[in-house]
């Protein structure tokens, strides 16, 4: 993996995993004064991340009913359910509640990892192979696609061939659908894929075509790197910036959060 | 799917014995008031407060073919299909978390469609109970449009929005035949209180036709009256209420325990080899094997136990 590379080349850099590369890099894209609706795992973390750095005043919702918490170093929760999840918070609502402040508008940037997704930033947690007879049932949307329908959305997820794929096997949450107009005209007017961090650079939508391009490659990374992880023809722009490399600071931060590594192993 | 009758729901309610009464019973009693193909809503969501010691009873008793809806599916829903309790899960998301990855026995009765997963997103769930709940057949809202989950959901349609001409997403309403809910405490009448996340409990109890609640402990009705505002399920829904310690025992109940973390690990490893056996396995080891609920907690042993406990309640030290 290239994240290896990263590792062996620059050796006086920090040695971090693709866990909190991915991180590290998108809490890095999260402003203060946001409102996030989190999933659990990397989006958590990154949430919390930003949180402690440059965006003390992000506001954090969890589908579990939690509205601006401050989830505790060393007890993260399973998942965004569970009493750790309600630390510090200042409202908690009913499930249905704190997804209906997508609806209405309430929140900026919706946040998860995804298992597949393709070039429109359709993303897929439900089935491996055909619907009706999967290799693989996976859990499902939870909130996943309610989310990706109402909010913009960043996704964080590792820079796979089998991942990145010309079509999903399954729409579980809506990115772009087929491109151009066509979210809109499903009835979604609203939210869209924003941005996709991966272990291997940052990745963002056409403003037309709404198909998946480079805007960034993570120091060590080159196009053909980012290419040959892509299961299709991904556009690298000449001039594509680098992103610089995770601090001390933030891998600080990361590893007292998550001293176990339940998320960034 | 067909949504039952406005009035045949309004009669269900009529029938009900709705008056401020006693309705102290066993876990066994509880269980018998649910029939076998039943449509069974169960309270709480993923490790939270999940009904488990009234679906330990419910496997226990032999109960067959529920129709079974939850927000978010975990360990619970393994063995519901394990016991053949179930073989028909309708929820938006099924595993036992996402530190223990895919369940292995979701995935074993699923791919040989031994059981039916029916997958509807997290507002579909809610906004189904609340549709229920409020006694109208549907609730529109603005997701799982354009995506292959609205595909494959039985019963939900879209529309032109009358007044703006947008398309829009109706659910059906879910009425469940019985909803299963641990709360921390109530009184013998059925009135609930709630800490902590709510999750759709109270949607639930408001759509189902009957209720039966799980409680940590019964306070009396002069506790209740003394902060009414606190009362989250009212007894006029409620047909059955036990008293059980540690009832959501392996998975958390707000401020008092916390999962218990070593437990499920030992679940997710029996499970992951050979899901069919393991499942059984652990069937027998802590569901069938058990004299009573105070001999299923002896079993996860009192160490698990106080650790939960001192990690749940911790929330309120500082």
């Amino acid at each position: 993996m290239t994240t290896e590379r990263a590792r062996v080349s620059l050796s006086v850099a920090p040695v971090y995993t693709g866990s909190e590369l991915l991180a590290v890099m998108s809490a890095r894209l999260l402003k203060d004064g946001q409102t996030v609706f989190a999933g659990v795992g990397i989006p958590l973390l990154a949430a919390i991340l930003a949180q402690k750095t440059h965006a003390p005043g992000l506001t954090i919702l969890f589908e579990g009913g939690v509205i601006g918490p401050f989830v505790e170093a060393g007890k993260l929760p399973p998942s965004t359910n569970e009493q750790r999840c309600s630390r510090r918070a200042n409202m908690l609502v009913s499930i249905t509640e704190v997804l209906l402040l997508l609806q209405r508008g309430y929140v900026d940037v919706g946040f998860m990892g995804g298992a597949q997704i393709d070039r429109f930033g359709n993303l897929n947690s439900s089935f491996i192979g055909d619907a009706e007879n999967p290799k693989i049932r996976l859990p499902g949307t939870g909130g996943g696609n309610d989310i990706a329908s109402l909010a913009d959305m960043i996704v964080a997820m590792k820079h796979e061939k089998r991942r990145f794929v010309e079509k999903v096997d399954f729409i579980t949450s809506p990115g772009f659908l087929d491109g151009g107009d066509t979210r809109a005209q499903a009835g979604l007017p609203a939210g869209g894929m924003f941005r996709v961090v991966t272990d291997l650079g940052i990745l963002g939508f056409e403003a037309e075509s709404r198909a998946m391009t480079v805007l960034a490659l993570h120091p060590g990374v080159s196009a053909d790197d980012i290419k040959a992880n892509t299961g299709f023809d991904l556009p690298v722009p000449d001039d594509v910036e680098v992103t610089q490399a995770p601090t001390m600071d933030e891998l600080a931060i990361l590893r007292e959060l998550d001293p176990e590594r339940l998320y960034t192993a | 799917m067909t949504i039952p009758s406005y009035l045949d729901l309004r009669s269900k309610t009529r029938a009900r014995d709705r008056s401020l009464r006693d309705k102290v019973m066993s876990l066994e009693e509880a269980a018998a008031l649910v029939a076998d193909g039943d449509s069974l809503a169960i309270g709480g969501c993923t490790a939270s407060r999940t009904p488990m010691a009234m679906i330990w009873a419910l496997i226990r008793a032999g109960r067959r073919d529920l129709e079974v809806s939850r927000s978010i599916v975990s360990t619970e829903g393994d063995l519901l299909y394990a016991s053949g309790v179930s073989r028909h899960i309708i929820t938006s998301w099924f595993s036992q978390g996402i530190v223990w990855g895919v369940s292995k026995v979701m995935r074993a009765y699923t791919e040989t469609k031994r059981a039916r997963f029916e997958e509807w997103s997290h507002m579909a769930m809610g906004l189904r109970y609340r549709a229920g709940a409020m006694g109208v057949p549907f609730m529109p809202m603005r997701s799982m449009l354009g995506s292959g989950v609205l595909d494959r959901a039985e019963g939900a349609k879209t529309m032109e929005c009358p007044f703006t001409g947008e398309t829009l997403l109706l659910v059906p309403a879910l009425n469940p035949e019985v909803a299963i809910i641990h709360v921390q405490r109530c009184d013998a009448y059925g009135n609930a209180r709630i800490d902590g996340l709510t999750f759709m409990d109270i949607d639930m109890a408001m759509a189902a036709n009957k209720v039966i609640l799980t409680t940590e402990r019964i306070v009396s009705n002069e506790q209740i009256r003394r902060h009414p505002d606190q009362t989250k399920i009212g007894f006029f829904t409620v047909d059955a209420v036990v008293e059980v310690p540690f009832g959501s025992a392996p998975h958390e109940c707000y401020g008092l325990y916390e999962p218990f973390y070593s437990h499920m690990d030992l679940y997710a490893q029996m499970t992951s080899k050979d899901p069919d056996a393991g499942a059984q396995a652990y069937l027998d080891r802590f569901y069938h094997g058990p004299k009573n609920w105070a001999d299923y907690l002896s079993r996860i042993g009192m160490a698990e136990l106080l650790d939960a406990q001192r990690r749940g309640s911790g929330i309120y030290d500082d």
